[in-house]
C-alpha cells in the first residue's frame, strides 16, 4: 500500500468512526458545569464578604479565600466526594480553584503506596505541576514585559 | 446582587471549560493550564480586571482568577522592585494558594486512601 | 513442512487440546452485572486483603489458577506450563503470581488479547506434544489500569461516552492433551492493524479493524462461515467497536449479525452500571470466556464458538508521543465433541 493510499484509508476510517461514536451530551454537561461552577463561586463570594467585614486588606482576603477553598477541595477529594461531583459537574468542579486542589490531592493519594518521597512528594504535581510552570512562567514574563514597556 | 453576578460569571467561565473538554481533544489537565495562562495574559492586557470588578469571586475563584492574581502580583512587583520584583511578584501572590495545596494535599494523602469506583 | 497450517494464518490441530476446566474471579461491579451467576467467585472488596491494586490483581490471578486446577482435579505440580500476561508494566501481576505458584512460566503480552493468545500458544504446545497439562490465564483490574493508563481514581473528571470500563477479573483455563470438555480445533493468529485512531477513549474503534482482519482471515483460511458458529465473540470492542466490526465484516460479504456478540457488552449492563461503551481489559474476554461461554458449552447450549480476543497495543509513552493505537486480535475456535 502506498503512503498516500494509507493516509486516505486512515482519513476515511476516522470520518467513519466519528460518525459511529456517540457525541457528548453537551446541553446536560453545560448546565451542570454552569450550576456547580457558579455555586462554588458563590461560596467564594460569601467567604470574601465575611473577611471583608472583618476589615482585612484586599490581598489578605484573596489569600484567605484561596486557602479555605483549597482546603475544601482537598478535604472533599480525601473523603472521596469530589470525584463523584466531578463526574456530573465536569468543568464546573474542575475549573474553580477547588479543582486545582483536587488535581493535587488525587495523585498524592493514588501514589502513596509508592512511598512518601517518590510517591506522594513527586506525584503530587503530575497534573498541577504544568499549571504552576505555565502560571508562574507567564507571570514573570508579564512582569518583565511591563518593565520593558514602562522604561 | 453580587452573589448573582458571581454565580453567572463563574458559571460562564466553567461553561467555556466544559465546551473545550467536550468539543476538542483537550483533557481537563490541558484546560487547567490553558485557563491559568489565559488569566495571566488577559490580566496583562487589561481585560480581566473589569471582569473581576463585575463578577467578584465569580472571576477570582475559577483558575483564570489564579492567573489574574499571578499577573497582578508580577506587575506590582515589577513596579515596586524592578527586575527582581517581576520575578518574585507573581509567585508571591500565588504563594498562599500553592502552600495550602501542598500542605493539605500531603495531609489528605496521608490520612485517606483512594477508593475504588463503581 | 508446516503440515498443521491452514491458509495464511490459521493452524488446525491434529489432536485438539481439551479445556478440562476453567475458573473465574471477578470484582464487585462485575458481580453485579448480567453474568454474575457464571463467575466462581465475586470479591466484595477489590483490594482483596492486599496493600495495593497491583497485588490484589496478582492475588486474583493466582487464586484463579488454583481454583481452575482444583476444578480439573489436578495438582499445581501437574501443570507443565503457565502461559499468562496482564496489562501492568513488566507483567507485574502475572510474574508475582507465577513466583508464588512455581509453575514453569512463559509471560506473554498482547494487551487485552491475552486470553486468546495464551490459549493459542497453549494449544500448540499440547498438540505439539510438548506438554500434557498447562494453564492459560490472564487478569486485569480497574484500579491498577486506571492509575497506569489514565488518571488517579479521585480525580474529578468525566469519562467520554465511548470510553470503556476495565474489568476487574481473572480467568484461567486448564488445557490438556486428553480429557473431557470443549476442544480447541483451530486458531487464527492476528496481525497488528492500525488505521490511525489516536483517541485513547475510543479503543473499540482502534481495535475493530484488527478483529475484522482476523475474523475474515479465519473464514478464508478455514472455509468456515458465520453460520458454522453458535457464537462469534470479540474481546472488548464494546458498543462503538462492535458496530464497526459488524459493518466492516458485512462489507466483505459475511453476515455475522445473528451470531455475533462482544464480551465487553455481555459483562456489564451499560445502562444500569454506567459503564459507557462497555467493558475492556484482559479480564473482560477471560472472565466471559472462562465463565459464561465455557459453562454454556458444558451445558451444550453453545457448541461452536469463535473467541476473538482483541488488544490495543498502546502504551502511555506511545500515546504521549502522539502515536496512533495499533490493534491486534487472535481467534480461537472451540467446539464440543459431537
Amino acid at each position: 500500500m502506498s503512503k498516500r493510499e494509507k493516509l486516505r484509508k486512515e482519513r476515511d476510517y476516522d470520518a467513519y468512526v466519528k460518525q459511529k461514536t456517540p457525541k457528548p451530551t453537551y446541553l446536560k454537561n453545560v448546565i451542570w458545569a454552569f450550576c456547580v461552577g457558579g455555586l462554588i463561586c458563590v461560596l467564594g463570594q460569601f467567604i470574601t464578604n465575611v473577611f471583608e467585614n472583618m476589615n482585612m486588606s484586599e490581598k489578605d482576603v484573596s489569600t484567605a479565600r484561596t486557602i479555605i477553598l483549597i482546603f475544601l477541595g482537598a478535604f472533599f477529594t480525601g473523603i472521596g466526594v469530589y470525584d463523584k461531583l466531578g463526574k456530573r459537574a465536569g468543568a464546573g468542579s474542575i475549573v474553580p480553584i477547588t479543582g486545582f486542589a483536587n488535581s493535587i490531592v488525587a495523585p498524592a493519594m493514588e501514589f502513596k503506596r509508592e512511598g512518601y518521597i517518590f510517591g506522594i512528594g513527586a506525584k503530587m504535581f503530575i497534573l498541577a505541576g504544568p499549571v504552576l510552570v505555565y502560571g508562574f512562567g507567564s507571570s514573570v514574563l508579564v512582569g518583565l514585559i511591563y518593565l520593558l514597556i514602562n522604561k | 446582587m453580587e452573589y448573582i453576578r458571581a454565580f453567572v460569571v463563574g458559571g460562564v467561565i466553567c461553561i467555556i471549560g466544559q465546551l473545550l473538554i467536550d468539543g476538542t481533544k483537550l483533557t481537563s489537565a490541558h484546560v487547567l493550564v490553558l485557563f491559568v495562562t489565559l488569566g495571566v495574559v488577559l490580566t496583562a492586557i487589561g481585560v480581566y480586571e473589569p471582569i473581576v470588578k463585575y463578577g467578584g469571586a465569580g472571576a477570582t475563584v475559577p483558575l483564570p482568577g489564579f492567573g489574574y492574581a499571578l499577573a497582578k502580583g508580577a506587575i506590582k512587583g515589577a513596579k515596586e522592585g524592578g527586575i527582581l520584583g517581576a520575578f518574585t511578584g507573581g509567585v508571591e501572590s500565588g504563594a498562599g494558594g500553592v502552600a495550602a495545596a501542598v500542605v493539605f494535599g500531603y495531609l489528605m494523602a496521608v490520612i485517606f486512601n483512594p477508593k475504588t469506583k463503581n | 513442512m508446516a503440515i498443521k497450517k491452514l491458509g495464511k494464518q490459521t493452524v488446525q490441530f491434529k489432536n485438539p487440546p481439551t479445556i478440562i476446566s476453567t475458573a473465574t474471579i471477578v470484582g464487585p461491579k462485575e458481580g453485579e452485572g448480567p453474568l454474575r451467576s457464571y463467575f466462581d467467585r465475586i470479591l466484595t472488596d477489590d483490594l482483596y486483603g492486599e496493600n495495593s491494586w497491583e497485588l490484589a490483581e496478582s492475588k486474583m490471578l493466582r487464586e484463579t489458577v488454583k481454583a481452575a486446577i482444583e476444578k480439573g482435579d489436578k495438582k499445581i505440580s501437574d501443570m507443565e506450563y503457565m502461559l499468562a500476561g496482564d496489562l501492568l508494566n513488566q507483567l507485574m501481576s502475572t510474574s508475582f503470581a507465577a513466583r508464588d505458584l512455581g509453575i514453569p512460566f512463559l509471560g506473554i503480552y498482547g494487551a487485552c488479547s491475552n486470553m486468546a493468545e495464551s490459549l493459542s500458544l497453549g494449544s500448540m504446545l499440547i498438540d505439539g506434544e510438548y506438554a500434557d497439562y498447562l494453564v492459560a490465564v490472564t487478569s486485569s483490574h480497574y484500579s491498577s489500569a486506571e492509575r497506569q493508563y489514565r488518571f488517579p481514581l479521585e480525580l474529578g473528571n468525566q469519562r467520554s461516552l465511548s470510553a470503556q470500563w476495565t474489568v476487574t477479573g481473572s480467568g484461567a483455563a486448564i488445557l490438556a492433551s486428553k480429557g473431557k470438555g470443549p476442544k480447541i480445533t483451530h486458531i487464527t493468529t492476528g496481525k497488528v492493524i492500525d488505521l490511525g485512531i489516536k483517541d485513547v477513549n475510543n479503543m473499540g474503534a482502534a481495535m475493530a479493524p484488527a478483529a475484522v482482519d482476523t475474523i475474515v482471515t479465519h473464514f478464508k483460511d478455514t472455509g468456515f462461515k458465520p453460520e458454522d458458529y453458535d457464537l462469534i465473540v470479540t474481546g472488548d470492542l464494546a458498543s462503538v467497536g462492535k458496530e464497526i466490526a459488524q459493518d466492516m465484516i458485512g462489507d466483505v460479504g459475511y453476515d455475522m449479525s445473528k451470531v455475533y456478540n462482544d464480551c465487553g457488552l455481555l459483562i456489564f449492563d451499560n445502562e444500569k452500571q454506567d459503564t459507557h461503551a462497555g467493558g475492556s481489559g484482559c479480564g473482560c474476554s477471560a472472565t466471559v470466556f472462562c465463565g459464561y461461554i465455557y459453562k454454556e458449552m458444558k451445558k451444550r447450549n453453545l457448541n461452536k464458538v469463535l473467541l476473538v480476543s482483541t488488544g490495543a497495543l498502546l502504551s502511555t509513552t506511545s500515546s504521549q508521543q502522539g502515536q496512533s493505537i495499533p490493534g491486534i486480535a487472535h481467534a480461537v475456535r472451540i467446539v464440543n465433541d459431537v
